[in-house]
């Protein structure tokens, strides 16, 4: 039998040398704890091996080969995953083996990881304003679920408000980490209305539910629908007055331009870390975190694990697992929800991003996806039958409604895949009240020539 | 027997928010096309009022280049799987590289996952033919990849318990988990996340809980079992069948942790020992890449009668079309945005299609014959002993053993021991989750990726270190020598005057030497 490539000790001599060595006659022997009636009954049923690697890439590519992908069609969708430009050397850096494989090791013999790691969270703190900074967890939504039981705990109440323009995805999400009414510790979830000129959060509104029952308000900015929320301060005045904890999702790619949630008052502030040098996948280049200040009230409330510099014996640099005992690795039930494998790959990504950014990376690219994502807007507005829900103050997304021109938005973006565009989100389902409206991105990977070509497509399909 | 002359790069790499020079810039964008700034003015402009940013953020500015060489310097000073890595609950694999190259194109890599099904058929086929070979090896009638790690897939099937007994009025009623000391800490972590009691059995003399103590703890009110087998021992619980019956019976569902899946492959299907339903982790078992910690994927299977509470959206076959099903009206909803961790998706569909069948079973068979095999080595260590010396069934993948005896001999703990390996190339072992059952635990496996050098260098470092314990403890005792740093200080990670899990933090730390006094 010819030896796997993917496994040395696959040799009929090398089995018969463990096999002596270990005393044993046969490796079926090796088995004898399993009872016969827990074993296998006939063959697995797969799929034919492909061991040869030229037959199994042969197979994988011509498969692949059947997916439209974002690099050679025009894409404006967004949503919770953007099409961001994704410097050369952030996947040079995340495909060294050192990085891809390794399991967890000691603070010494994987120093290099760990201080990549708290690259991550050192940068990203200075980008959101926020001086403790947890390591990441699965995504946006998944953060936004954990901080809402934070603030639950830190204020033993079990109501959170939402906005009612908050993304599907992540709200789907974050009822789930809520929990079930028929069992302890459910967080009910409220929804605040929205502004019907800006989109922004219905300050009235957010007063007349607040209550000393009110865990946390959450608010994203930008919003879901792409706007900047204007009011935040008042948002954030108003959850503090009544005893209630501000969470605030964020773009940081957006905080070359934006104000930083720390200057408006957030208390914990989580979003998701894939614009910072990592791809779509699919959706597989999600990724969140979890920040607030330093301080031990909240602290003590992370599930995360947090790693935090030290020094060694000799006086150099070094890292370690502070507050490990209040994880589920440390206190099993007893422990913060619980942590796990996350995207700690994506957090050296996230690292080496940060690192080519500077601030004036930031703010050079803060300046020219807002430039062109309203550039868009009103190219888009030109068109006849074509409106935009909420023409100003927004950063990368937008809502465009179709109505006007008779199509729905199923319509329309298949009249664009027709030609080469994926079109933004459709939202008539998830928001009716826009009616055959769109979610669309623009970042500052579309040139004016695709925003006009854009423009011009969305003409023909609409006239 | 001649161990290596390892030694670390050591390149005392600063900080990189210590680097830079004002004005540098490692990447650049430039600015609006000339007419895109005639149509919408000033991009500061477009900002509501009192939302621009005041204040730059204080980020390093470098160049490329530097940015580069710096990474590149951390990636040396991170030991990993260079050397030998037999880390234990873990399985360390082989990540074929094919899938590395195939995962980066743009294919999958620039792929939305709101894409229209008729532009993802390849990546949709390539999600069923997982579904599909894991409903193979495990007997289940349906696969998701929405959990972003074995934990998440714990707490996946808590929230499909959930929603089954709340579906039959009985959730109110329903509100505990039964499982094991053994079993991995997620399990009983996510249970109560989702807002269960748990009910946790100790292990009796045969190295699992006793049926009568099971027998005790399910009731009315169990709303699951969960489980894995074979435990971080090595040890299979021969009553397992007769566990799920026992749970059954009671109207309560089982879930089999299939962490340590490793030993077992084509030997056992969760579904012939009549679970609901089981979760593999693909970063371990099926050859995705450990990447220090994810993106990582919880494979959760189940059995048709829970298939219609899993979340969504589910892929599915229609004809020779494929399409994401997110019309599911018992579905529990999310756990994660979209559908999954797909790089890792291709990973374990490249690693399961080069194994196959018969290499999948052979993988197992490795596995288990090389643990025994340095088992046998191992216990020939002085002071080395193994957890339930009176069970002399061979262990399966792995096997929990002890220097008790060396740390009383020598005052050389499990810590000291994994520090001095690391000076040969070895990553540090697993010890075990906690509690910890067994005084001063270490848990190798082996796997099938390691060849008989490599766990014979292994056992060599080990025997070497520990005779270095007994005939020089202060080497051990100080270790590493030979790595990148040496080993951290007596800093009290846990207190608010000293943690600082930012920079920012640590430099506001130094300068007033003390951090927020804690009220706690």
């Amino acid at each position: 039998m010819t030896a796997h490539p993917y496994m040395p000790n696959s040799t009929p001599d090398l089995e018969r040398a463990l096999l002596d060595a270990v005393g044993a006659p046969d490796v079926e022997s090796l088995f004898s704890q399993i009872p016969a009636a827990h074993r296998l009954k006939g063959e697995l049923e797969l799929p034919p091996a492909l061991v040869s690697e030229a037959a199994l890439r042969r197979h994988m590519v011509d498969m692949l080969a059947r997916n439209a992908d974002c690099e050679r069609n025009l894409s404006f969708l967004g949503g919770g995953i953007w099409q961001h430009h994704v410097p050369a050397i952030c996947d040079e850096v995340v495909r060294r083996s050192e990085f891809l494989t390794p399991v967890w090791g000691t603070p010494s013999s994987d120093h290099g990881r760990n201080q990549a790691w708290f690259e991550f969270t050192s940068q990203l703190a200075e980008l959101i304003g926020m001086d403790f900074v947890g390591l990441p967890v699965y995504s946006w939504g998944c953060a936004a679920g954990h901080a809402v039981r934070m603030a639950a705990r830190l204020t033993g109440r079990s109501h959170v408000l939402v906005p009612d323009t908050i993304s599907p995805e992540r709200l789907a999400v974050i009822r789930t980490y809520c929990g079930a009414a028929e069992l302890p510790g459910q967080i009910e979830i409220e929804f605040i209305g929205h502004d019907a000129v800006t989109g922004g959060v219905d300050v009235g509104d957010l007063e007349r539910r607040l209550s000393a029952r009110t865990a946390a308000v959450l608010f994203d900015n930008p919003s879901f629908l792409g706007g900047i929320e204007q009011r935040a301060v008042q948002l954030a005045a108003l959850a503090r007055s009544h005893g209630a904890e501000t969470i605030v999702g964020v773009d940081p790619l957006s905080l070359g331009i934006l104000a930083p949630p720390c200057d408006y008052g957030a208390d914990i502030v989580v979003g998701s870390t894939q614009p910072l040098g990592v791809h779509m996948s699919c959706g597989g280049g999600a990724g969140g975190f979890i920040a607030t200040r330093d301080d031990p009230r909240y602290a003590r409330e992370y599930p995360t694990l947090l790693l935090s510099i030290s020094e060694t014996v000799a006086g150099e640099h070094g890292f370690g697992m502070a507050l490990f005992e209040q994880t589920s690795y440390g206190s099993r039930e007893e422990g913060n929800d619980w942590t796990g494998n996350s995207v700690y790959l994506w957090a050296v990504a996230n690292a080496v991003y940060l690192s080519l950014m500077g601030p004036e990376g930031f703010a050079e690219v803060g300046r020219l996806i807002i430039a062109r994502s309203h550039y868009a807007a009103r190219r888009l507005a030109e068109i006849d039958g074509v409106r935009v829900v909420f023409p100003e103050g927004f950063f990368k997304e937008f809502v465009v409604d179709f109505g006007g021109s008779g199509k729905r938005v199923a319509e329309v973006n298949s009249g664009l895949r027709d030609r080469g565009i994926f079109g933004g989100k459709d939202l008539s389902n998830d928001f009716p009240e826009f009616g055959q409206s769109a979610l669309y991105c623009v970042t500052e990977v579309h040139t004016q020539a695709d925003l006009d070509r854009l423009a011009s497509a969305v003409a023909e399909v609409v006239a | 027997m001649k161990l290596r002359r390892y030694h670390a790069a050591v390149w005392d790499e600063p900080l990189v928010l210590e680097m830079g020079a004002p004005g540098r810039r490692g990447v650049v964008f430039g600015e609006a096309e000339p007419d895109i700034v005639s149509v919408v003015g000033d991009s500061e402009a477009l900002v509501p009022d009192g939302m621009l940013r005041a204040a730059p953020p204080v980020l390093p500015e470098l160049s490329e280049p530097e940015v580069l060489r710096h990474y590149l310097h951390l990636s040396q000073e991170t030991l990993g799987m260079m050397g030998v890595s037999l880390f234990g609950t873990c399985t360390m694999k082989y990540n074929p590289r094919l899938a590395t190259e195939l995962a980066e194109r743009p294919e999958i890599a620039e792929l939305h996952p709101d894409q229209a099904d008729e532009t993802l058929q390849g990546v949709l086929e390539l999600v069923h033919g997982l579904d599909l070979i894991l409903r193979g090896v495990s007997g289940m009638d349906a696969f998701v990849f929405q959990p972003g790690g074995g934990a998440h897939a714990a707490y996946t099937h808590a929230v499909i318990a959930r929603a089954y007994h709340a579906a039959r009025g009985e959730l109110g009623e329903r509100d505990e988990v039964v499982t094991t000391i053994q079993a991995h800490p997620c399990n009983s972590a996510t249970a109560a996340a989702a807002g269960f009691k748990i009910v946790t059995l100790p292990l009796e003399e045969n190295g699992y809980p006793s049926l009568a103590a099971l027998e005790a703890a399910v009731s009315e009110r169990t709303a699951s079992l969960m489980v894995g087998n074979p435990d971080d021992m090595g040890i299979y619980n021969p009553e397992i069948d007769k566990w799920v019956e026992i749970v059954h019976d009671a109207g309560g569902l089982c879930f089999y942790d299939h962490a340590n899946f490793n030993g077992v492959m084509g030997k056992i299907k969760a579904r012939e020992l009549g679970f609901d339903a089981c979760m593999y982790m693909l970063h371990k078992t099926f050859g995705a890449p450990k990447g220090g910690g994810g993106p990582a994927v919880g494979a959760y299977g189940c059995t048709e009668e829970l298939a219609r509470f899993l979340p969504e959206p589910v892929v599915v076959r229609d004809g020779d079309r494929y399409r994401l099903d997110r019309d599911r009206p018992d579905s529990v909803g999310k756990v994660r945005e979209f559908w999954g961790n797909v790089p890792q998706l291709v990973y374990a569909y490249t690693w399961s299609r080069a194994m196959g069948a018969e290499g999948i079973r052979q993988a197992a068979e490795i596995s288990v014959l090389a643990n025994n095999y340095m088992e046998k080595r191992l216990l020939a260590i002085r002071g080395v002993t193994k957890s339930h010396p009176h069970l002399t069934a061979p262990r399966l993948e792995m096997t929990r053993y002890s220097l008790e005896a060396v740390e009383r001999d020598t005052g050389i703990t499990v810590f000291d021991v994994q520090n001095r390996m690391v000076d040969f190339g070895i990553d540090a072992f697993w010890l075990s989750h906690e509690p910890w059952l067994v005084p001063q635990p270490f848990t190798p496996e082996a796997g099938e990726m390691w060849s008989k050098e490599d766990i014979d260098e292994w056992i060599d470092v080990l025997a070497h270190v520990v005779d270095e314990a007994y005939a020089d403890p202060e080497v051990v005792r100080t270790a590493p020598h030979n790595q990148a740093i040496r080993r951290l200080g007596a800093t009290d990670l846990n207190d608010p005057a000293q943690w600082a899990t930012t920079w920012r933090a640590h430099i506001r730390k130094q300068r007033t030497g003390a951090g927020i006094a804690d009220p706690a």
